[in-house]
């Protein structure tokens, strides 16, 4: 819950611009952007807890940081998890 | 020796890492022992998962500190949690590593096979969509975490707000840094020299708010990054400041945190929360204004508000150091229950539930354990009777 995780944006929700579609280590999923005053395009990383981005990072940090979750195992493994349950805005159903 | 031997192996940057291990051992005065806490929950886990510890100069300890969310949740919050579970038409949510943190009346686990509809969700706003979707249903969101969690609950009880969903509350449990960090300050059990700030905590507050601790206390701070040679280089910079007679705050970690944080995330807590006058918090006890809960304009998404909570307080088991470990005056493989009674299966106390506490960030890189266990019994420094 604690881990910020490293996400690139694939693309800005055209009707709604606070969400993202954003790749976690190959997972797809919504992410809120609302809290980032960057202009934000696809292509660019950030940081992301529960849901929500909290920075906006160069490439090499997300890299690295990648690298580095990847390295730590189980926790990380269960964040991509919790991850992957996640359906953010999906309106109904 | 041999443990720092696997570290380097084992790391990918093993040369700079040695270079600065050399560079921080010139730091160190002679006759002098350093004792540094690592506040946030993520540096224990860098620090265990890498033996980082057996890798700096034995004058040096890193001291582990409150800020691992789950573990200082009291028991009587989280039977108050499982209380409005079992509400009728209640739908519980909660992070997954809630789960199995023990209350009076057992976990949330526990709750759920009595019956109590308590799920699972990697964010608040996968609460809402549950709110969403179940509007014959009374959706609550067991809020908690430190500032890097607080934004994520405002935003999404905005977003209830903007939608007008009436079914959506939140069981507001966030905790700030700032006052623990104070009450261990305060504290009598512990002489710090030094802090490693919290990473992810900062890029919310910034770097600012722990300005009194290198002015009132003069102790250096550092905000750190979670890699180890983040690490590393924060002890590194901590001692130089103690070499030049210098406590300030310094910011290792800029290439993520803005030394100012994140305006709109600050804005979204202030808008929607307030700080409660008193908070316990668990193995530390009551804490002044540590706190959030809803604001009054934001009593309908409040579950304190709209539910009666029992607010009854529950005494730690007798066998739980938590609190000891939690302020940094015991290592966790000091409590007498741990490995033994208390494991991340069947855990005693909050510390060995979340993987950023320190007693299961210790279980479970277990390669150190022994020779660490052996070394405390050799040399009882800081063992208390
Ligand atoms: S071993 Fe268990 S009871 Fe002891 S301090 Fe750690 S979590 Fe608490």
């Amino acid at each position: 819950m604690c881990l910020g995780i490293p996400g690139e944006i694939v693309e800005i929700l055209p009707d709604r611009p606070d969400l993202a579609t954003v790749d976690v280590s190959g997972v797809r999923r919504a992410i809120n952007i609302g809290l980032l005053e960057d202009d934000l395009e696809p292509g660019d990383w950030i940081l992301i807890h529960v849901g929500f981005a909290l920075s906006k990072i160069d490439e090499d940090e997300a890299r690295a940081a990648l690298a580095f979750l990847e390295s730590i195992g189980e926790a990380y493994d269960e964040e991509i998890a919790a991850l992957r349950e996640s359906m953010i805005e999906a309106e109904k159903g | 020796m041999t443990l720092a031997m696997r570290f380097v192996d084992e790391y990918r940057d093993a040369d700079k890492a040695r270079a600065l291990a050399a560079r921080i051992a010139d730091l160190c005065e002679p006759g002098r022992d350093y004792k540094f806490m690592e506040v946030c929950g993520g540096h224990t886990h860098t620090i265990y998962k890498h033996g980082l510890e057996d890798y700096l100069p034995e004058a040096v300890t890193l001291v582990h500190g409150p800020g691992c969310p789950v573990c200082v949740i009291p028991m009587g919050r989280v039977d108050d949690a499982i209380h409005l579970a079992e509400q009728p038409d209640v739908i519980m949510t909660s992070f997954g590593d809630m789960m199995r943190v023990p209350g009076g009346n057992g976990s949330f686990f526990d709750a759920t096979a009595r019956g109590a509809d308590i799920r699972m969700v990697y964010s608040p706003l996968d609460a809402l969509r549950i709110a969403r979707n179940n509007p014959d249903k009374r959706v609550i969101f067991m809020a908690i975490g430190f500032e890097t969690t607080a934004p994520s609950t405002a935003m999404t009880v905005l977003r209830a707000q903007a939608e007008g969903l009436a079914n959506f509350s939140v069981f507001c449990n966030h905790v700030t840094i700032i006052p623990a960090i104070k009450a261990i300050l305060d504290s009598p059990d512990l002489r710090l020299d030094g802090f490693i700030g919290p990473g992810h905590v900062s890029t919310v507050i910034g770097c600012t708010p722990y300005e009194f601790i290198a002015r009132d206390y003069g102790k250096p701070l550092v905000v750190a990054g979670f890699e180890p040679l983040d690490i590393l280089q924060s002890v590194y910079m901590i001692l130089r400041q103690l070499a030049e007679n210098r406590s300030e705050v310094e910011n290792q970690y800029s290439r993520v945190v803005p030394w100012e944080g994140n305006l709109k995330a600050i804005e979204a807590i202030t808008t929607t929360m307030e700080t409660r006058a008193y908070f316990e918090w668990r193995g530390l006890g009551f804490i002044s204004h540590s706190a959030l809960r809803m604001r009054e304009g934001y009593a309908a998404y409040d579950a304190e508000h709209l539910f009666a909570v029992p607010g009854g307080r529950v005494a730690d088991p007798k066998a739980c150091q938590c609190g000891e470990v939690l302020k940094g005056v015991l290592k966790p493989w000091e409590c007498k229950v741990f490995g033994t009674a208390c494991t991340p299966e069947t855990p005693i106390g909050t510390c060995m539930v979340s993987s950023e506490g320190a007693c299961a960030a210790y279980y479970n890189f277990g390669r150190f354990s022994r020779e660490r266990v052996k070394e405390a019994t050799v040399r009882p420094q800081g063992a208390r009777p």
